[in-house]
């Protein structure tokens, strides 16, 4: 298995995508906007995947932007943060 | 403290959220010296609450929750090494590999792990986890993954309650078993735990309170195969999580002077560290689950919190703190937490200790969607959410303003009755 903390791995590291779920209100704009990585479940609790591929870069771009109360932090890895 | 100090060289000791925080709040706050990390884990840091929920489900793989960077630290990441001294006469960090670090400012964030179980042969018996770490978190993913014939949860706190509701979300049958009359007893109260026990049990938790686990059987092999309970019964098991709370890692601490013990590192109001006589340490700040400090909210009592947002906010004000920026008022966060069981959100905002009485400001228990407000002395100390989220804001800043108890009347949705119930702390 590749060392997960490596950037030395041939793939691109994937995205690394934070919640603070304590700012989170499930509005679920993220789960429009990149829906393979974000989702609610039952009535309100945020199931996102903390590790998107970085080809999802504009999904995962558009879900951060149109979060209503700007809970989604996003880095790429060796760019810094989105 | 002047910005163009030098030498100037920070370690951070402690490489997890609270470490991350701080170390990025020195830098936001014009701190250019040398910035080094420590860190007994190997990782870079990581977010954990994913590791007790989707990491357990095998929804996010246990190596995925690296946590972003948000600023650019350039720092040097001592990973894998763990502090094993604090030589504060000549403001030096000792580490597990022979070597130290010499420090202008230190910022001290170890954080906590987790408990053992007390039978040191029981504990390392194959089958018997808990539940802190990376490794542990994927250790637990590949037995469950595995199939298990019965896990058996020990203690019935926030760990324990997640690991349940993963076991049933897998469809692996779970017993939890825990001392008090309720699972989160001590956090919610009697009264409201009932409702999370029952939620539970509704979803196929085998729910075991009123009783404790005297001692795991193993199979003559090494493997645990049995728990016995106290008073006669038993649980057939091959799986055990020990999930009896958190120790805070402030052993390295002891020769240090400061005032540090199990229940954490003294801080004042500011952040920076004490010493045994309660004098203050400038060079040096605490954060997160390790720290423990007056709370203005709660008249000063000294609390060390095992908070996401407290490890996050108590980082950034210790940060600043040691790159010279002086607070202009004590931290004074109000403390807030969140969990997933059975799909439910459960937050939470401010300390229900010592509450005297609560009230359903909003939905009902039946419904399974309410929010609950506690209350001691005619204020209000916390408000708890259960799928019920959107009101919490509301509620948070009646509890930041130390508003009357019970609280806003009459509001939308709101029952027409607001009877003050004793919470039923054990």
């Amino acid at each position: 298995m590749p060392d997960p903390d490596s950037q030395a791995t041939p793939d691109p590291s994937p995205l690394r995508v934070l919640v603070d779920l304590n700012r989170c209100q499930a509005y679920a704009q993220c789960c429009y906007a990149a829906p393979a990585h974000f989702a609610i479940e039952g009535r309100e609790a945020l199931f996102y995947d903390p590790a998107p591929p970085a080809g999802m870069r504009a999904e995962i771009e558009r879900a951060r932007i149109s979060c209503p109360v700007q809970a989604i932090r996003v880095e790429v890895p060796g760019q810094g943060l989105l | 403290m002047s910005a163009a100090a030098s030498p100037d060289r920070a370690v951070v000791v402690g490489s997890g959220l609270a470490g991350l925080r701080g170390a990025e709040a020195m830098r936001r706050a014009g701190f250019t010296g040398s910035l080094t990390l420590v860190g007994a884990e190997a990782h870079r840091p990581y977010d954990r609450p994913p590791l007790s929920k989707h990491v357990l489900t095998g929804a996010v793989a246990a190596d995925a929750t690296t946590l972003p960077s948000l600023v650019p630290l350039e720092a040097e990441w001592r990973l894998g090494t763990a502090a094993t001294g604090l030589d504060r006469k000549n403001a030096r960090v000792h580490l597990a590999d022979g070597s130290s670090l010499p420090y202008d400012r230190l910022l001290i964030a170890t954080g906590t792990r987790a408990r053992a179980w007390p039978n040191p042969h029981e504990g390392r018996l194959a089958g018997v986890h808990t539940l802190r770490s990376r490794e542990d978190a994927a250790a637990l993913r590949g037995a469950l993954a595995a199939g298990q014939r019965r896990v058996l949860v020990i203690g019935g706190g926030f760990i324990g309650c997640e690991m349940a509701s993963a076991c049933a979300a897998l469809g692996i049958p779970v017993t939890l078993v825990e001392p008090s009359a309720t699972p989160l007893a001590r956090v919610l109260g009697t009264h409201l735990g009932d409702v999370i026990g029952a939620m539970h049990a509704a979803r196929g938790v085998e729910m075991r309170c009123g009783t404790e686990v005297e001692w795991l059987e193993d199979d003559g092999r090494g493997r645990v195969v049995r728990a016995h309970l106290a008073g006669g019964g038993h649980v057939e098991t091959d799986l055990v999580v020990v999930a009896l709370g958190a120790v805070r890692n402030t052993e390295w601490l002891a020769d240090s002077g400061l005032g540090a013990d199990a229940g954490g590192l003294d801080c004042d109001a500011d952040g920076h560290a004490l010493d045994s006589e309660g004098r203050a340490d400038t060079r040096i700040a605490a954060a997160g689950d390790v720290a423990r400090f007056p709370h203005p909210l709660y008249d000063g009592r000294r609390v060390a919190l095992e908070h996401w947002g407290h490890a996050v906010a108590q980082a950034e004000h210790a940060g600043r703190l040691l790159a010279g920026r002086r607070p202009d008022r004590p931290y004074a966060a109000v403390p807030t937490f969140w969990s997933t069981q059975h799909g439910i959100n459960i937050k939470s905002v401010g300390l229900t200790e010592g509450a005297d009485g609560f009230v359903i400001a909003q939905g009902s228990p039946k419904e399974g969607r309410f929010l609950a407000v506690y209350g001691r002395a005619g204020r209000c100390i916390a408000a708890l959410s259960i799928d019920c989220a959107r009101w919490l804001p509301a509620y948070a800043a009646q509890v930041a303003a130390r508003a009357p108890f019970p609280p806003i009347r009459g509001a939308t949705d709101q029952p027409a009755d607001l009877a003050v119930l004793p919470p039923g702390f054990p």
